[in-house]
C-alpha cells in the first residue's frame, strides 16, 4: 500500500516541481522587464538634460556662423530684426544683472537675517506658522508677481519719485526678491538647525546670549548651506522671465540703472515667441543662443553651490 | 576594592575653604522631579566628584550650577545655590544666568570646539567679554594653552582649525578655552568618556594639576576616575544625595549601605 | 585677575550684550513681517481689484474685446486639460523613476549620472524648458503649438519635485518592513507594489501636489511654445457621444491657460482689463494656495500619524 502511495507522490511531486520551475522562471523575466521600465523612466532626466543642451547647442550652432562670438559678447547693441542687425547679449545681460542685484540686495539680507531669527530666536509657535507663510509666498504663480509689480509697486514708487517710468526694472526687482525670500530662508535655516546643540551649549557656557552665539558660533558652522542657498537665489533671480516680461518692459536697453526700463534675456525671449518669427530665422536662432547663455550661467550656479557643499561639508 | 585602594595616594586634605553650597536643591524637568533636595558643599581649590549610576541627576544637578536648564523650557528650579564670597543664590530668577556663565565655566562631555581657529577658540570667551587689546588676548590665550598642557603642540599652528585635532587634543582646547576666563568654578561633565584610554590618562592628570588653580566639579560614570582625581566624592541615586565626604572615607568606609552597593559593584 | 570679580563692570558689559540681543529680535520679527506683510498686500490687492469681476458669466465665457464681456471659459479649460497631460505623464514617470533610484539602482557611474541630471534639471529656468519644447516638440517631432506639447513640457519641469518627494517618501520607510516582506518570500516588485507605494502613497502625493501647484502657475514655457494669447474657442471635448467615445483631438488643439489669460490682460493698457487680470489672478492664486496648503496639512497629518 505504501509503495503505491510513495510512487504516486512522487509522479505528483515531479510535475508540479516542474510548473514550479517555469512559474519561478516567468517571475524572473517579469521582474526583470519592471526593473528595466523603472529605469527607462529614471533616464528621462538624463534625455531630458540631452534634449536641451542638443537643441540649444544645434541652433546656436547655426547663428554662431553668422555672428561671431566676438560680436556677440562685445556688441553694444542689440537689435536682432533691424536690417542693420547688431547681436550683443551685453544689452539683455545688463538688464538680468541690475534686476537679479536689485532683488537680491533684498532676498539675501532679509532671507538670512529670518533664517537667523527663526533657528535661533523664535518660539516655537511662531516657527511653525511662519514656516507655511513663507512656503505660500514661494508659491505665488510669477504672473502674478508680475501684475503686483506693474499696477501695485510701481505706482507706489512713481508716488515718491514721479520721474519713475512705468517700466522700470526696480519694482521688477523688489518683487523678485521678495519672491526668492522663501528660497533664500528655508534653506539657510535648514543648514542652521543642522548645527548641532552641543555647539551652542558651548558658546552659551562661555557666558554669550543668542546673538552672539548665532553670529559667531551658528552661522559659521552653516557656512557651506547658507552659501549654496545664495547661489540658489542668484540662479532663481537670473532665471526670472514674467515678473520682468510684464513689468520691466521688453525694450532692450544697455544701462545698469535701475529706474529705467530694459529687457532681460529671458524677456526677449518672451518676447520673440509672443510675435511671429519664421523658423529657421535668425531671429528665432537668437532666442536659443540667449537660452544657451543663461543655461551656462545657472550651470555654473549649480556647479559651484555642489562644489561648496562637498568642500566645506562640516563633519559634526 | 584592592584595585581601587591601589589608586589612593593623595596627601590629606588641605586647609578648607566653602566656594559654593547647594541647599535643598530640587529640580524639575517638567513634571518629571529629578533632583530631591541636594544638600553640598563645593571647597575652594579642590576637586569635587559626582558619581552614581546612569539617570541618577548628577549631570542635571551640574548643568544647575550655570544655569544651562535656562536654554530649554519647561524646567524648574527650587532651593538654593549659594557662591561664595558674596553669598549670591545662583539659582534665583533675578540673578541673570549669562553673569553667572562668565563666572562658572563648562567642559561637556563631547569635545566641542567651534569651528574656528585654535587661537579664536581660546579667545572666545574673552572676546564675549569685551577684551579687545590684541596684546592681552594673545596673553591669555598661551596662558591658558600652557594650562591645559597643550601649548607645546599647537604653538606653532595656532591658525589651524581646531577641528584637525584628535579627540584629545579637541578636549584640552575645551578646557583651555573655559580656563581663559579665571573661572571660579569649573565643571566637568563626563570630560573623559568619548576619549581613548591614553587621552583620558592625560586628562585626568590636567586635572590634578588645575585643581591649584581653580575649583573643580567633575561627573564622571567611571568610579575608579573619581578614586584617582576627587578629594570629595558624593554619591546621588535616583536624583538624592545618598552620601557626600572626602573621597578616601567615601570608598574605604561608606557610611551608608547604598553608596557600599555601588562602590562594590553590587549594581550599577 | 578674575574678570568675574569686577561684577559691575561685568554687569554693565552683559546689558549692551543684551541689547543688541533685544535689537535683533526685533530686526528678525520686522522682516519676517515684511515677508508676511508683502503676501497679504499681494493678495489682497488682488482680491480689491479682482473679486467684483468673479461673477458667474466672468467663468463661462470667452475672451473678447470687450473688457466686461471677456471671461476664463478657455482659460481654465484649457488649464484643466493641459494639467491632465502634465499629471498622466509626470507622475508615473516621476514616482517610477523614485522607485528605481531606492530600490533597484545600483551604486554605480550611471545611477551618479541619473542622480546629478535631475538635480542639475532642478535648478534649470522654466524658460528654458519652454526653449527645449519649441525646438524639439513643436517642430522636431511634429507636436505642433498644442495641448500635447504643453502637457509634456510642464510635466519634464516638475518632475525633479515629483521624484524628490518620491525617494523621500521612500527612505522614510524603515528596513525593517522590506526585510518582513522579503522573508515572507516577496519578489522585490512584490515588496514594491504591496508595501513601499501603499506606505509612501501619502508623501508621494504631497509631492505631485506641490508639483501641479506649480505647473498651474508656469507662464514662460507656454508662451514660448506659441500658446495663442487669444483664444475664442474651446478645444475639441474629450468624450463624445459616438463611438469609441473617447477623443484624442483636443491634445492637438491650440490653447490658451490661466496665466496666459492673465498675462495678456495685462499687458493691455486698459484699466478695465487689468480688472479682468485682477480676477484671473486672484482666481489662480486661490488655486496655488488651496493646493499649496493642502500639501502642507497632508505633510503635517502625515507626521503625526505614521510611527514607525
Amino acid at each position: 500500500m505504501s509503495a503505491t502511495v510513495t510512487i504516486q507522490e512522487a509522479i505528483l511531486a515531479s510535475t508540479s516541481t516542474s510548473t514550479r520551475l517555469q512559474k519561478r522562471r516567468k517571475r524572473i523575466l517579469v521582474e526583470k522587464a519592471i526593473e528595466q521600465v523603472l529605469f527607462l523612466a529614471a533616464l528621462v532626466s538624463v534625455l531630458t538634460t540631452l534634449g536641451i543642451v542638443y537643441i540649444l547647442v544645434k541652433e546656436s550652432y547655426v547663428f554662431f556662423q553668422q555672428v561671431s562670438i566676438a560680436d556677440f559678447l562685445t556688441d553694444r547693441q542689440w537689435t536682432p530684426l533691424f536690417d542693420d542687425a547688431h547681436f550683443g547679449i551685453l544689452v539683455l545681460l545688463s538688464g538680468t544683472i541690475t534686476s537679479s542685484a536689485v532683488a537680491l540686495a533684498i532676498a539675501i539680507p532679509l532671507g538670512t537675517v529670518i533664517a537667523i531669527y527663526l533657528s535661533e530666536f523664535a518660539p516655537f509657535r511662531i516657527r511653525e506658522i511662519a514656516k507655511p507663510f513663507l512656503e505660500l509666498l514661494g508659491g505665488v504663480p510669477t504672473i502674478v508677481y508680475g501684475f503686483f509689480a506693474l499696477l501695485f509697486v510701481t505706482p507706489i514708487l512713481q508716488w515718491f519719485y514721479p520721474e519713475l517710468p512705468g517700466f522700470n526694472l526696480l519694482s521688477a526687482g523688489i518683487v523678485m526678491g521678495i519672491m526668492i525670500i522663501p528660497y533664500v530662508s528655508s534653506i539657510s535655516e535648514d543648514a542652521m538647525r543642522a548645527v548641532p546643540m552641543s555647539l551652542r551649549e558651548g558658546s552659551y557656557a562661555m557666558g554669550a546670549t543668542r546673538f552672539q552665539t548665532a553670529v559667531k558660533v551658528v552661522v559659521p558652522a552653516a557656512f557651506s548651506g547658507i552659501a549654496s542657498a545664495y547661489i540658489l537665489g542668484i540662479s532663481r533671480a537670473v532665471g526670472e522671465t514674467m515678473i520682468l516680461a510684464v513689468s520691466a518692459g521688453m525694450q532692450p536697453n544697455l544701462t545698469f540703472n535701475p529706474l529705467e526700463p530694459a529687457a532681460t534675456i529671458t524677456a526677449y525671449i518672451v518676447q520673440v515667441a509672443l510675435g511671429d518669427l519664421p523658423h529657421g530665422s535668425i531671429g528665432y536662432q537668437t532666442i536659443f543662443a540667449a537660452g544657451l547663455t543663461l543655461l551656462l550661467f545657472t550651470l555654473a550656479c549649480n556647479i559651484a553651490g555642489h562644489l561648496l557643499r562637498k568642500r566645506f561639508r562640516e563633519a559634526y | 576594592m584592592n584595585a581601587v585602594l591601589e589608586t589612593l595616594e593623595k596627601p590629606a586634605a588641605a586647609q578648607k575653604v566653602l566656594k559654593a553650597e547647594a541647599r535643598g536643591l530640587d529640580f524639575h524637568y517638567g513634571a518629571f522631579h529629578a533632583l530631591k533636595s541636594i544638600g553640598m558643599p563645593i571647597y575652594e581649590k579642590h576637586v569635587t566628584a559626582l558619581i552614581g549610576p546612569s539617570g541618577c541627576g548628577k549631570s542635571t544637578y551640574l548643568r544647575c550650577f550655570n544655569r544651562m536648564h535656562d536654554l530649554y523650557p519647561g524646567n524648574r528650579y527650587g532651593g538654593e545655590i549659594r557662591l561664595m564670597p558674596d553669598n549670591t543664590n545662583l539659582l534665583a530668577p533675578e540673578v541673570d544666568p549669562i553673569e553667572v556663565r562668565m563666572r562658572i565655566s563648562m567642559v561637556f562631555q563631547k569635545p566641542n570646539p567651534f569651528p574656528k581657529t585654535i587661537f579664536e577658540n581660546v579667545a572666545y570667551g574673552l572676546r564675549v567679554r569685551g577684551e579687545r587689546s590684541r596684546r592681552v588676548i594673545a596673553e591669555k590665550v598661551e596662558e591658558a594653552l600652557v594650562g591645559a598642557a597643550i601649548w607645546n603642540e599647537v604653538k606653532d599652528r595656532l591658525n589651524d582649525l581646531a577641528f584637525n585635532l584628535s579627540g584629545g587634543q579637541q578636549q584640552r582646547i575645551c578646557i583651555a578655552r573655559a580656563l581663559a576666563t579665571d573661572p571660579e568654578i569649573l565643571l566637568f561633565d563626563e570630560p573623559t568618556s568619548a576619549l581613548d584610554p591614553i587621552a583620558t590618562a592625560s586628562i585626568e592628570e590636567l586635572i590634578h594639576e588645575l585643581k591649584d588653580r581653580v575649583t573643580i566639579l567633575i561627573v564622571t560614570h567611571n568610579m575608579q576616575q573619581a578614586a584617582r582625581v576627587s578629594d570629595y566624592t558624593a554619591y546621588m541615586y535616583l536624583g538624592e544625595m545618598i552620601e557626600f565626604g572626602e573621597t578616601d572615607q567615601i570608598f574605604l568606609k561608606p557610611a551608608r549601605k547604598e553608596t557600599e552597593d555601588y562602590i562594590t559593584g553590587r549594581f550599577g | 585677575m578674575a574678570y568675574a570679580r569686577d561684577l559691575d563692570a561685568v554687569r554693565k558689559l552683559i546689558a549692551s550684550h543684551k541689547r543688541w540681543d533685544r535689537a535683533f529680535a526685533v530686526v528678525g520679527m520686522l522682516s519676517l513681517m515684511t515677508g508676511i506683510l508683502a503676501f497679504t498686500t499681494l493678495f489682497v490687492d488682488m482680491a480689491i481689484d479682482g473679486v467684483p469681476r468673479l461673477t458667474a458669466d466672468f467663468f463661462t465665457s470667452f475672451p473678447s474685446r470687450r473688457a466686461s464681456q471677456a471671461g476664463i471659459l478657455s482659460a481654465w479649460v484649457g488649464t484643466c486639460l493641459v494639467m491632465l497631460v502634465t499629471a498622466v505623464v509626470a507622475v508615473p514617470l516621476g514616482v517610477g523613476a523614485g522607485v528605481y533610484l531606492e530600490e533597484y539602482a545600483p551604486r554605480n557611474w550611471m545611477t551618479d549620472i541619473i542622480e546629478i541630471n535631475i538635480s542639475n534639471l532642478a535648478g534649470v529656468p522654466s524658460i528654458v524648458y519652454g526653449l527645449l519644447a519649441l525646438g524639439l516638440f513643436v517642430y522636431q517631432f511634429g507636436l505642433g503649438q498644442s495641448i500635447a506639447a504643453a502637457g509634456l513640457t510642464l510635466a519634464l519641469l516638475i518632475l525633479p519635485v515629483v521624484i524628490v518627494a518620491t525617494r523621500e517618501a521612500i527612505r522614510a520607510i524603515p528596513q525593517s518592513i522590506r526585510e518582513g516582506a522579503y522573508a515572507l518570500g516577496a519578489t522585490q516588485w512584490q515588496t514594491v507594489k504591496d508595501h513601499i507605494l501603499p506606505y509612501s502613497s501619502a508623501g508621494i502625493l504631497t509631492g505631485v501636489i506641490i508639483g501641479m501647484a506649480r505647473a498651474i502657475g508656469e507662464t514662460a514655457p507656454i508662451i514660448t511654445i506659441g500658446a495663442l494669447t487669444f483664444i475664442a474657442f474651446l478645444p475639441p471635448s474629450p468624450v463624445q457621444a459616438t463611438p469609441p467615445f473617447i477623443s484624442f483631438e483636443w491634445l492637438t488643439s491650440p490653447f490658451t491657460v490661466m496665466p496666459i489669460q492673465m498675462f495678456n490682460w495685462t499687458s493691455r493698457p486698459e484699466a478695465a482689463f487689468h480688472a479682468n487680470a485682477a480676477a484671473a489672478g486672484f482666481v489662480l492664486v486661490l488655486m496655488t494656495l488651496a493646493m499649496n496648503g493642502l500639501a502642507i496639512w497632508l505633510r503635517y497629518r502625515l507626521r503625526r500619524n505614521i510611527k514607525w
